[in-house]
């Protein structure tokens, strides 16, 4: 069970909180081909590697955050607000 | 007999002014206070102990801790009966009463030991070469019964286990020398410490060589505030440093226990610094016929003669391929045990050839490298293989290995992620340096300061494993799992080569020991068959448990009623009083209907059904979902998460809204209102309430973040007490209700506020029913005054309460749809009567752009229609499919819901039918269970089609 450092409450079990996948997908306009819009919906990169994900302190604050995780170690390499910019973190590839 | 009690001052741990009288296998026996079931059996010169696994050979006491293999014993009886527990770490209490494992009639004569007889044709590999066809599962069950440990208990655990979370700075694991040096130098520079000893005593194996240097630490530990945990033991390493440990609170096996005791403790245990200290295993020594009963790890000997005062036997053959086994002799010869002979397997190579005695070692051979052989006369054969560290915590927290080959063992290669290794499990077996890199690792974790590696050294000289070569004999490697040295050259035969394969192919090291006195062994002869050295073979992966967990334990206290707490209503017993039959209906316990006297569920809900349809009835509708939403993007918001325009609505309007996800899905509806100009009233389903609020507060924080809204749960603020029928504002009025809640003054979905007698009253004029209907919210405490309030003035209006029952059977003859019941994962709303609403709306709205997918667009999707069966008796039964001919075949949809109409006079059915829309009138037939019935599509809904009831 992970640890998590919740940008409100502070460090707090993984079974406090939800994971919502991937964050930062932008979301197309309706005027978008069905194609563009299926890979809105259904695709997404499964790294090896740094992740950033959205998380939810569901038995907390209920707030929504980032969370930019190794997906092979687990180790968290920043948690960010929804509405920060995102940090740079080592190991990401361009 | 062999085994026997040794004199004063030998025996440490025990308490010879207390006897303790105990049985095994249905004869008494007696102990001292603080033996284990081990120590008690040897000391009584017992030393057949159980049988093994799948050979069924006669075994005896292996080791004298957590690696035991052999020694498993069930403990108890009926729903006490505790399965597999190893006998070298059970405590014997007054009353304990344990049989042996995996034999029958008895240990003595078992019958399954004809499989010793055909030893040589059960290899690695046999049944799943031999049960082949027609297949496995025809002989598994009589396979299954041969093979085998202990009983499990059919009945309900009767005790509890409780979990425990706690965060520390640095937890040791262990509690020996190096577990107590490190422990109290973190304490001393300042840090929270947590030390788990896995035992009743700290110490490890100096505390029962009676160390003063040991008893010091403990003092030291205790006043520096060390929490001590005793008899706890981690059994995992997960992420971010969360160890797991299990600790024994209650002894198995007591007589005289109460009802229910506390019988184990789960720790989660949260440390920002692991430091592992669980010492080493004991490596045996592979040779011929090595598991009968009286050979033994030497070390365990020297412990039953120092902590317990019992010599496992009287005469010793010491089997020494290490410095530390050769050390042992004189140490055991001091406690008494006579040492027949030391066959040094270092530099002299000296094999054991043939061990005598069929039940219990008599002799053994001795062959040396020339040829000759010479035959011993003892009752004791002790094996000191070397030692393998325990390194199974580091490699659990992702650490990697190195091999040693002068010790022939595996040590940490470097520290883990998080987790640092002291003493002899990261391969330090010098006592004074082991010590001092101790204190130096608690220390410098303390500080945030780097951790010196540990000193690899004092292990001393021991060759790798091998088999004995030309003897007959098996020559087990796991005894555990009856795996012998032929079982792994067959593997390397048959090219099994990764050790994945081969763990799964001979199952060595899969036993409840996990191969703690098997695994490095296996290694070693594989890497020697296929010319590689062990660390080119590798390891597996070590994973948690360390050691067997109780699913009891892990439950904790998540079972009975707290395994699935169910949220009642606030007038609970108000419904007691009315005769309620209670049902589970998601989270919550509610009414299903209020049977009479010998009335069945589905008659009581078609009366309740009918009468809400002639005068009036009353539902407490406490538990549907409820969201106020505020804020001057309110308006803006909601028509983004609903089909259906909320912008649009005026103060004290309401409107039906169906709520999609992203990929079009209808994951619920509901009912919104408007408040005020900035303030909305929101209703969601009553299992939907969680998802919604969970979508709204998505979609407000990671998508519209520029939006101005709150959104607050007010489900349980909020009590809702539903009345409904001809005569629902007739019972209104002569409750006291305001005139102005009248349907003459107040359409059908508008919203007032109102109040009785002060208290403040949230009217909704809505229906789930079809009939007049008035959704009354209060504040939930008020709800019991209420309905008792209505309740008075019932008798008047011929009214009655209604549940769950009924209300589906209104919903269903008005063709109303119940989230999750008619709709599922794929339904959109289009397939729901929705289309018009879609095209109407002219704003954007969740969902949408996928309703437009060539999918959604398809006319053959399936669309709810109603069904009526043809011969107007017959119940469809739901979940039923249709088709033109019985199954298999393609399905054109199913049946989602089916009651018996009360207003009609027949059963009357909703159903998702492909192209549904299209097929009114036509004869569809319905399969379910090998019968098949036909029935006719409708138009919905069945009752009221032009929806007159609702006004009264």
């Amino acid at each position: 069970m992970m640890l998590l450092s919740c940008p409100w409450c502070g460090p707090r079990d993984e079974n406090e909180f939800a994971c919502a996948g991937t964050t930062h997908i932008v979301r197309p306009g309706p005027e978008v081909s069905d194609a563009e819009w299926g890979r809105y919906l259904f695709f997404r990169a499964n790294p090896k590697g740094v992740h950033r994900e959205r998380w939810r302190h569901v038995y907390g604050c209920g707030q929504w955050f980032n969370v930019a995780r190794d997906t092979v170690t687990h180790q968290v390499l920043a948690v960010y607000r929804m509405t920060e910019p995102p940090p740079a973190v080592p190991g990401e590839g361009p | 007999m062999s085994g026997h009690r040794l004199a004063a001052p030998a025996g440490a741990f025990i308490d010879r002014s207390r006897t303790v009288e105990f049985s095994f296998n249905g004869r008494p026996y007696q102990g001292y206070e603080g033996d284990t079931l081990a120590s008690a059996l040897l000391a009584n010169g017992v030393r057949l102990v159980g049988r093994s696994f799948k050979l069924h050979r006669p075994r005896g006491i292996w080791s004298a801790g957590a690696e035991e293999p052999s020694a498993l014993v069930d403990v108890g009886s009926g729903a006490r009966r505790t399965p597999n527990v190893r006998a070298t770490l059970l405590p014997i209490v007054p009353g304990l009463s344990c049989v042996s494992v995996n034999c029958w009639p008895g240990v003595r004569l078992d019958l399954g030991a004809v499989n010793g007889f055909f030893a040589a044709v059960l290899p690695a590999g046999f049944y799943y070469k031999t049960f082949k066809w027609p297949d496995w599962h025809w002989y598994e069950p009589a396979i299954r019964r041969m093979a085998g440990l202990g009983v499990a208990p059919r009945e309900p655990d009767p005790d509890h286990y409780e979990e425990v979370t706690h965060a520390t700075d640095v937890l040791v694991v262990g509690a020996g020398l190096a577990g107590l040096a490190s422990a109290v130098a973190a304490a001393r520079a300042g840090a929270r410490v947590c030390l788990l000893s896995g035992s009743a005593h700290c110490g490890g194996a100096l505390g029962w060589r009676g160390d003063v240097e040991v008893a010091g630490l403990e003092r030291e530990a205790r006043a520096l505030g060390v929490r001590i945990l005793m008899r706890t033991v981690a059994f995992g390493v997960y992420d971010h440093n969360l160890v797991c440990a299990l600790e024994t609170v209650s002894e198995e096996g007591a007589a005289d226990l109460p009802a229910c005791v506390l019988r184990e403790r789960l720790w989660k245990i949260r440390a920002h610094s692991v430091i592992a200290a669980q010492g080493a295993f004991e490596r045996p020594v592979v040779f011929p016929d090595n598991d009968r009963p009286g050979v033994m790890l030497a070390h365990a000997a020297l412990k039953y003669a120092r902590a317990f005062a019992v010599a496992p036997g009287r005469r010793a053959l010491l089997l020494a391929n290490s410095d530390a086994g050769l050390a042992l002799a004189p140490q055991l010869a001091a406690c008494g045990i006579e040492i027949a002979a030391v066959a040094d397997g270092r530099s002299q190579q000296v094999e054991v050839s043939a061990v005598h005695g069929a039940r219990g070692v008599r002799g053994a051979t001795l062959r040396a490298p020339d040829g000759s052989t010479e035959r011993v006369h003892c009752d004791l054969i002790l094996s000191a293989g070397g030692f393998a560290p325990a390194v199974h915590l580091h490699s659990q927290a992702g650490g990697r290995l190195r091999w040693i080959k002068d010790s022939a063992m595996f040590v940490p290669d470097g520290a883990a992620p998080g987790l640092w290794s002291v003493g002899a499990c990261a391969g330090a077996f010098d006592r004074a340096q082991a010590r001092a890199h101790a204190e130096g690792t608690g220390d410098a974790l303390a500080r945030g300061q780097p951790v010196p590696p540990p000193p690899v050294s004092g292990a001393g000289i021991c060759p790798p494993a091998r088999a004995v070569a030309r003897v007959s004999g098996k020559q087990f490697v796991d005894l555990q799992n009856d795996v012998a040295a032929g079982d792994i050259a067959l593997a390397a035969r048959e090219n099994y080569r990764s050790v994945e394969h081969l763990k799964r192919y001979t199952t060595t090291g899969m036993g409840t020991d996990q191969g703690k006195t098997s695994n490095i062994n296996a290694l070693i002869l594989m890497g020697e068959l296929t010319q590689r050295a062990a660390p080119e073979v590798g390891t597996t992966r070590f994973r948690p448990p360390y050691v067997p967990v109780s699913v009891g334990a892990v439950v904790g206290r998540r079972t009975g009623a707290l395994y699935r707490p169910l949220r009642r209503l606030p007038a609970h017993e108000w419904h007691v009083g009315r005769g309620a039959l209670f049902e589970i209906f998601g989270d919550w316990l509610r009414p299903a209907a209020y049977p009479l006297a010998g009335e069945s569920l589905e008659a009581a809900a078609e009366r309740e059904a009918h009468a809400v349809r002639s005068t009036a009835g009353i539902l407490d509708g406490s538990p549907l979902g409820k969201l106020e939403v505020f804020g001057p993007d309110a308006a803006r918001f909601l028509d983004y998460m609903y089909v259906g325009s909320m912008s649009s609505l005026a103060v004290g309007q309401a409107r039906y809204g169906l709520l999609l996800n992203e990929n079009g899905t209808v994951v619920d509806d509901g009912i919104v209102a408007r408040l005020g100009a900035e303030r909305f009233w929101v209703n969601t389903t009553t299992a939907g309430i969680e998802r919604t609020q969970a979508a709204f507060e998505e979609w407000l924080q990671c998508e519209f973040v520029d939006f101005r809204v709150l959104v607050t749960p007010v489900t349980s603020r909020w009590a809702n007490v539903t009345v409904a029928g001809p005569r629902a504002w007739a019972w209104l009025a002569a409750a006291g209700f305001d005139p102005a809640l009248a349907p003459a003054a107040m359409k059908h979905m508008t919203l007032k506020d109102s109040r009785i007698e002060g208290v403040p009253l949230r009217v909704l004029r809505a229906s789930f029913s079809g009939e007049l209907g008035y959704e009354i919210n209060l504040p939930a405490l008020k709800s019991r005054w209420l309905l008792e309030r209505l309740w008075s003035k019932a008798a008047g209006i011929g009214a009655v309460p209604y549940g769950i029952e009924a209300l589906q059977v209104l919903r269903v003859e008005k063709g109303y749809l119940h989230i999750g019941t008619d709709t599922d994962g794929t339904t959109l709303p289009q397939d729901v009567g929705f289309a018009r609403g879609l095209e109407r709306k002219s704003v954007a709205f969740v969902g949408r752009r996928s309703l437009t997918r060539a999918a959604g667009r398809d006319p053959k999707r399936p669309q709810m229609v109603g069904l009526v069966p043809a011969d107007a008796t017959t119940v469809l039964p739901v979940g039923a499919q249709i088709a033109d001919r019985p199954p298999p075949t393609l399905t054109q949809g199913h049946v989602t819901s089916s009651y018996r109409s009360p207003a009609l006079g027949h059963p009357v059915a909703l159903a998702m039918l492909a192209d549904g829309a299209a097929r009114t009138g036509d004869t569809v037939r319905v399969h379910h269970l090998g019968r098949s019935y036909a029935a006719r599509v409708v138009a919905l809904p069945f009752y009221d089609p032009k929806g007159s009831r609702l006004n009264g």
